[in-house]
């Protein structure tokens, strides 16, 4: 909490700055808390739900833990129709994620979809954590999760 | 201020400093329609029912648009009237149209522009999640599903009453009215005020009704049904009945009561005489003991539940004085106490107030006695207003009948408590030392009265100048805090009013704009006008009360503590 309160000071506590404090704490900490949206009203005395409002407006600021890995499937025109949806599907199979779930149990990885990453040319596309995959299948972006999994598997060991 | 020509459906029409075109339109005589105007809160510009057309067949909301001299607009072509139809068939196929057994049935804006625009299919289904109703609060209930995301509610709490306890969140489709985290009412700081229920167009957001709790006591024989009626209801509650706003049906009003059942009628005017008595003697305790300073008026649930829920270190600057509403029950408790033990019936105390927090603050543990509330319910305006009119009663044609004796008499002072400025005007005419008539007309050109919403006013106590200030609408009340923790501002009583206007703008008050309240608290005042006495140490009964009361008995009846 020290650091959100950091950041929000770093904009002189100006209501203003609102949404750039919220991606800044996001960028640190991947998701907002509800003790972070309360933080940030009470700082730049605005009503809670006005924070809120802003944070639900914006597909962009989560209000729920991420995993360690955010997982993007570009859903982009060009990625849609060199099959995307299939990816996405295999993925949520493989993660086993339910209805409105996003991120694994093991709380590993988050499952997205992006509207377009600018990367057509590379379709379909896929990122892990902002790195990008290209020309991927199915069968492909299982394999690079399991080798995460591994690797992560191969970590706790140490 | 801007001047000038416009032309209205090829009709030329002044205007004169109108802040928007919509203004000039109605002041036509067309009454455009809306949903998310209020000329009181901000521009929204949301429900796009306002829409007009221009020269060139551009489509634009009235309410968001300046006038401008030669400005050449139509209000009624094809095309609009299509889009209003469209807007609505929109609107209602999201609604919850369970409209017969609605709250608001009768009242609803929906409900009438559908009418009006002959509105008779609707060809889209709802797929929205099914969204729960909140009924957590003590004074409003919450009913998302009837929301048409207008926006009135979210805007008079925040820009009036300055809490933001609710906003929009999500988008799109998903939008919703909702406090933060999708929390419910009672989860929130919210202060109860129900100005959101006032200007809510649908049955969203309706105040809580305990009419039923109400008829119950009243048709049950061992009950002694006794009710006090607040000051600002008498001048509002006529409007349901084609009267206008401050006219005075108080004496109708204790006829009509008596028709239905009640067996005693009271009015608050009693206690708020004890109010101004005691607040005025702690007063001028403060004054000799060098404080603490501003003393704050206690009358309003909200303003007290604000300073505990945002500002408790204020606390201790409020008045220890109870409501009026809550010394009279007091009062009342001990006075049938005994005629309870007598013949075996239980008193059971309705108050009639024109306000949604006095229910929250008759449910405060401070006003519980061995498990009892002392006012068993209070109905608001609104809720009497429909009672009235389930039993038939035709109020205008009711004979007079003033309020029973002894708790049925109170001073002039004692009636303008409902307007802003009333409660401190009431303390000043105590504390004078100068009683003649010129000083009591003097203080009516102060400004102790008048509709802005902070005023300041200074008077004479002995040696010492006192320092007042007057809030309506908890906003201001909130600035001038920040001016007193600024020390930019010093004053040394403070009266503050949650409501625009005070208690004639209340919640539980029949729908009205600001000129409405004003007429509702000049009917006030010319009561105050006609009082037999206008100071509240006159009140004989009341002075008879006091004389008998132990220093204990005084302090246990009148006084509260909401620190501990």
């Amino acid at each position: 909490m020290a650091r959100v309160e950091e950041i929000i000071d770093s904009y002189g506590c100006e209501r203003h700055h609102l949404i750039a404090i919220m991606q800044d704490v996001q960028a640190e900490f991947k998701y907002l808390s509800p003790q972070v949206l309360e933080l940030i009203a009470q700082k730049l005395d605005i009503g809670v739900a006005k924070v809120y409002s802003v944070a639900t407006f914006y597909e962009n600021f989560s209000l729920e833990a991420k995993g360690k890995y955010i997982i993007k499937v570009c859903d982009g025109t060009a990625c849609h129709v060199r099959k995307s949806q299939p990816i996405y599907n295999a993925i949520r199979e493989y993660l086993e994620l339910e209805e409105k779930q996003k991120t694994s149990a093991d709380g590993l990885f988050t499952l997205e979809t992006v509207a377009c990453l600018g990367a057509c040319g590379l379709a379909p596309v896929v990122t892990v954590n902002d790195q990008v995959h290209s020309k991927m299948s199915p069968e492909l972006a299982i394999e690079l999760l399991d080798d995460l999994r591994k690797e992560e598997a191969a970590h706790d060991r140490d | 201020m801007a001047k000038g020509i416009m032309y209205i459906d090829g009709q030329r029409v002044p205007f004169d400093g109108e802040p928007n075109v919509l203004s000039v339109i109605r002041k036509a005589g067309i009454e455009l329609p809306t949903f998310c105007y209020y000329s009181d809160l901000s521009v929204y510009g949301a429900c796009r029912m306002c829409v007009v057309e221009d020269e060139r067949g551009k489509i634009e909301t009235s309410c968001s648009m300046k006038p401008r001299d030669g400005l050449s607009i139509r209000t009624n072509t094809a095309r609009l009237l299509q889009h209003r139809r469209m807007i609505l068939e929109l609107l209602l196929a999201s609604h919850n149209c369970s409209c017969t057994t609605c709250e608001k049935s009768g009242d609803c804006r929906l409900q009438e522009l559908s009418m009006r625009f002959g509105v008779r299919r609707v060809r889209f289904r709802d797929s929205r999640e099914e969204s729960t109703l909140d009924d957590s609060s003590p004074a409003v209930v919450r009913d998302p599903s009837k929301c048409i995301l207008c926006g009135d509610c979210v805007r008079m709490c925040e820009e009036t009453i300055g809490m933001g306890i609710i906003d929009f969140a999500r988008r799109g489709y998903n939008m919703r009215v909702s406090p933060a985290f999708g929390r419910k009412l009672s989860e929130t700081h919210c202060i109860s005020c129900g100005q959101c229920a006032a200007v809510c167009p649908t049955g969203a957001i309706t105040v809580y009704n305990q009419i039923g709790k109400a008829w119950r006591a009243i048709h049950d024989p061992q009950k002694r049904v006794v009710v006090q009626i607040a000051p600002a209801v008498r001048v509002a509650v006529g409007e349901a009945f084609g009267l206008p706003a401050g006219q005075n049906v108080l004496d109708q009003l204790v006829t009509a009561l008596k028709f239905m059942g009640v067996d005693e009628v009271y009015d608050t005017t009693f206690g708020a005489d004890f109010t101004t008595i005691e607040e005025s003697q702690e007063f001028l305790a403060r004054l000799e003991k060098g404080g603490p300073f501003p003393m704050f008026t206690s009358c309003c649930p909200a303003w007290i539940k604000y300073l505990e829920n945002e500002n408790p270190k204020y606390l201790k600057n409020i008045s220890t004085c109870k409501s009026p509403m809550e010394m009279f029950a007091s009062i009342i408790r001990k006075h049938y106490q005994e005629k309870d033990a007598e013949d075996g019936r239980t008193t059971f105390h309705i108050a009639i107030m024109p306000c949604t927090a006095k229910k929250m603050e008759a449910a405060r543990p401070q006003f519980y006695h061995n498990g009892k509330p002392d006012v068993d319910v209070v109905l608001t305006t609104l809720e009497i207003i429909n009672m009235i009119k389930e039993s038939g009663i035709q109020l205008p044609q009711m004979e007079l009948e003033s309020p029973d004796l002894p708790f049925g008499l109170g001073s002039g002072a004692a009636v303008i408590y409902g307007s802003s400025g009333g409660v401190a005007e009431a303390v000043v005419r105590y504390c004078l030392p100068d009683k003649s008539k010129n000083t009591l007309r003097e203080l009516q050109y102060s400004a102790l009265r008048g509709n802005e919403s902070i005023r300041e006013a200074t008077v004479q106590v002995g040696e010492r100048e006192i320092k007042l200030a007057v809030v309506h609408g908890l906003i201001n009340a909130q600035k001038l805090l920040k001016e007193i923790d600024e020390g930019t501002a010093y004053y040394d009583l403070v009266e503050v009013m949650t409501c625009p206007n005070g208690c004639v703008g209340g919640a539980g008050q029949p729908y009205g704009l600001k000129q409405k309240k004003q007429d509702r608290a000049a009917g006030l005042y010319a009561a105050d006008r006609a009082a037999p006495f206008k100071r509240a140490e006159k009140n004989p009964v009341v002075r008879d009360f006091l004389k008998n009361y132990t220093d204990e008995e005084r302090h246990e009846l009148l006084h509260v503590s909401y620190t501990d």
